[in-house]
């Protein structure tokens, strides 16, 4: 079951595509952490992530951390291995860090369902938004922006007007 | 003329392309029925093919040849735009060429 709002941020030490380690605690000084359980290989993923880096590009100054968390089960999805995380962010020059959550630890805790699904936590890692990027996967329909709003929002010292959406992607590969 | 249409549930996009491809059908007058078939584990995606969900076949051929080699599985298929982008649908004018041949 997925968390609810107000839920705190997992705790979390997982390997990056850049070759270091990233847990919660080095994500310290951010002023809003947004965690996206993502992975290679599903095309809901692929429409969204170059948007997905702009926003990490766009709010970085403003003190917004994001990190895509890949917590598939690699061995009936290779396509979402370490290794091929590495090169597809690589290729397309993610904006974003790119975790490998192997034990889906993280998955589970947060019980995510969708790729991408999005869960923003505030300065004090409060969960105050969780769901869709926006509303289109196209990016030629989007009318609403939901993550960015509620980046807004939070940087803003507020509440989320929108706090929930449904996240609409591929099924996290559980084991 | 046959079609099939093979889906996995797990993945969202097989109604909004089954739409389509019943829009297109209707509209270029085709009273074809489609064979939908559900499939369900790793090994009949072996077994058939199938790349992903969606996958439609006009007369046995894949309506995106490009993607129709891709590693049988369970999961959502690929789906390139003419502009180079990624869809989890095919596109109508790729239906519509498949049922032109």
């Amino acid at each position: 079951m997925t968390v609810g709002l107000g839920t705190e941020a997992p705790q979390f030490d997982l390997p990056g595509v850049d070759g270091q380690n990233h847990s919660l605690d080095s994500y310290s000084d951010a002023e809003g952490l947004v965690l996206v359980q993502s992975c290679n290989h599903c095309p809901y993923v692929q429409a969204w992530e170059g948007r997905l880096s702009a926003i990490a590009r766009e709010y970085a100054d403003r003190g917004v951390r994001v990190a895509a968390v890949n917590s598939n089960d690699v061995a009936n999805y290779p396509e979402d291995s370490f290794e091929e995380m590495q090169k597809r962010a690589s290729a397309e020059g993610f904006a974003f860090d790119y975790l490998f959550d192997e034990p889906q630890a993280v998955a589970r805790v947060l019980g995510a369902e969708r790729t991408p699904e999005v869960f923003l936590f505030d300065r004090d890692r409060k969960l105050v938004y969780h769901g869709a990027i926006d509303d289109s996967r196209d990016e030629e329909g989007v009318s609403q922006q939901y993550l960015r709003d509620a980046l807004d929002a939070v940087l803003s010292g507020e509440e989320p007007a929108v706090s929930e959406t449904p996240a609409v992607g591929c099924s996290v590969k559980y084991r | 003329m046959k079609i099939e249409f093979l889906f996995w549930r797990e993945c969202p996009s097989h109604p909004e392309a089954r739409a389509l491809l019943d829009e297109v059908l209707a509209a270029r007058g085709l009273a074809v029925e489609v064979d939908e078939h559900e499939v369900t584990t790793n090994e009949e995606a072996q077994r058939l093919s199938f790349p992903g969900s969606p996958t439609i076949r006009v007369d046995g051929r894949d309506i995106d040849p490009a993607g129709a080699s891709a590693r049988p599985a369970l999961n959502c298929r690929i789906y390139h735009l003419p502009d180079g982008r990624v869809s989890p649908v095919p596109t109508r004018e790729q239906l519509e060429e498949a049922l032109l041949q």
